[in-house]
């Protein structure tokens, strides 16, 4: 079972394809978890604290806006710990403010500079497409080093 | 700064998306009850919201997907069900994230002709290659006859 990063981080299909086919994804919801189950000071809405900006350091330099650097706190030790990554690259509803945006464009460099093996698609818009998604999605996980029990 | 005291530590949550011809989230709750051995369901418009232990959810998680496999998706949630951080009956309108599960929720139909497609194909299936892109419009040399046509 490999760890496999899934872009957009919140995304249903991507999230269900590589658990269905053997391996666990990395996504925004397990960093999450990880902060709402630890206790601390209250610091709504998320539990990120002052430290998050600065453990963000290590992936965005110091005149990054904090948001980006804080967003990274939480992206950055998963794409660390991903052995590959599946990457959608028209998904039209990760957007948001400018430090979704950034931080967007920040963990697509960070995964294309990782060296990670990466598969990029664009989301189906027909049966045909859908068949070659999933099959593309299948194939490129089942040829992992950590294989596949699709 | 209050002290953050955390609900359900060591649990786990997961999202389970029905899209169904043939089952409705009602009914995928109700036989999800019959097997939840303890974990905590919340049945949503969508599907359902599991709770639990990491085991636990994942033994269920398991025996749900049986119920309808084409059609039934699932995915992990940071946040417990009815967090007053997220739920909406705090909050008011759609809970946030909720959008994004809906733009999904239109394609995946063309995901579960994929996956039936790719298991009726078996393991030795090869990506198929892409459809020759049809071409729109006329062309060039049409036009101008058109053009010719008309002056």
């Amino acid at each position: 079972m490999a760890k496999v990063f899934i872009y957009p981080a919140t995304s249903l299909i991507l999230s269900d394809l590589v658990a269905r086919f053997g391996h666990k994804p990395l996504g925004a919801a397990l960093g999450i978890r990880e902060r709402i189950q630890t206790a601390g000071v209250d610091s709504p809405p998320l539990q990120i604290t002052p430290e998050e900006p600065k453990r963000g350091l290590k992936y965005a330099a110091v005149e990054v806006p904090s948001g980006v650097r804080g967003r990274m706190a939480i992206y950055g030790p998963l794409i660390e710990e991903a052995e590959a990554a599946v990457i959608v690259t028209d998904a039209d509803f990760a957007f948001g403010c400018m430090g979704c945006a950034r931080t967007d464009e920040l963990i697509l460099f960070s995964l294309r500079q990782s060296g990670i093996p990466i598969l990029e698609l664009k989301y189906p818009t027909t049966d045909d497409e859908g068949v070659r998604f999933v099959a593309a999605i299948k194939k490129f996980l089942a040829g992992l080093p950590n294989g596949g029990a699709a | 700064m209050a002290e953050y005291i955390p609900g359900y530590v060591g649990t786990v949550t997961k999202y389970v998306f029905v899209e169904s011809p043939v089952m409705t989230p009602g009914e995928l709750a109700l036989r999800a009850y019959e097997a939840s051995e303890g974990v905590l369901i919340k049945e949503t418009c969508f599907g359902l919201q599991v709770t639990g232990e990491p085991e636990a959810v994942d033994r269920l998680i398991a025996r749900i997907r049986t119920f309808d496999p084409m059609h039934i998706f699932v995915k992990d949630r940071g946040f417990p069900p009815g967090d007053p951080r997220r739920c909406r009956a705090n909050l008011g309108g759609a809970r946030p994230g909720y959008l994004g599960h809906e733009r999904e929720f239109r394609i995946l139909r063309y995901i579960t002709r994929g996956l039936e497609e790719v298991e009726r194909r078996g393991e030795e299936a090869e990506t198929p290659e892409p459809a020759p892109e049809k071409r729109s419009g006329i062309t060039i040399r049409r036009l101008q006859e058109l053009i010719d046509e008309e002056s």
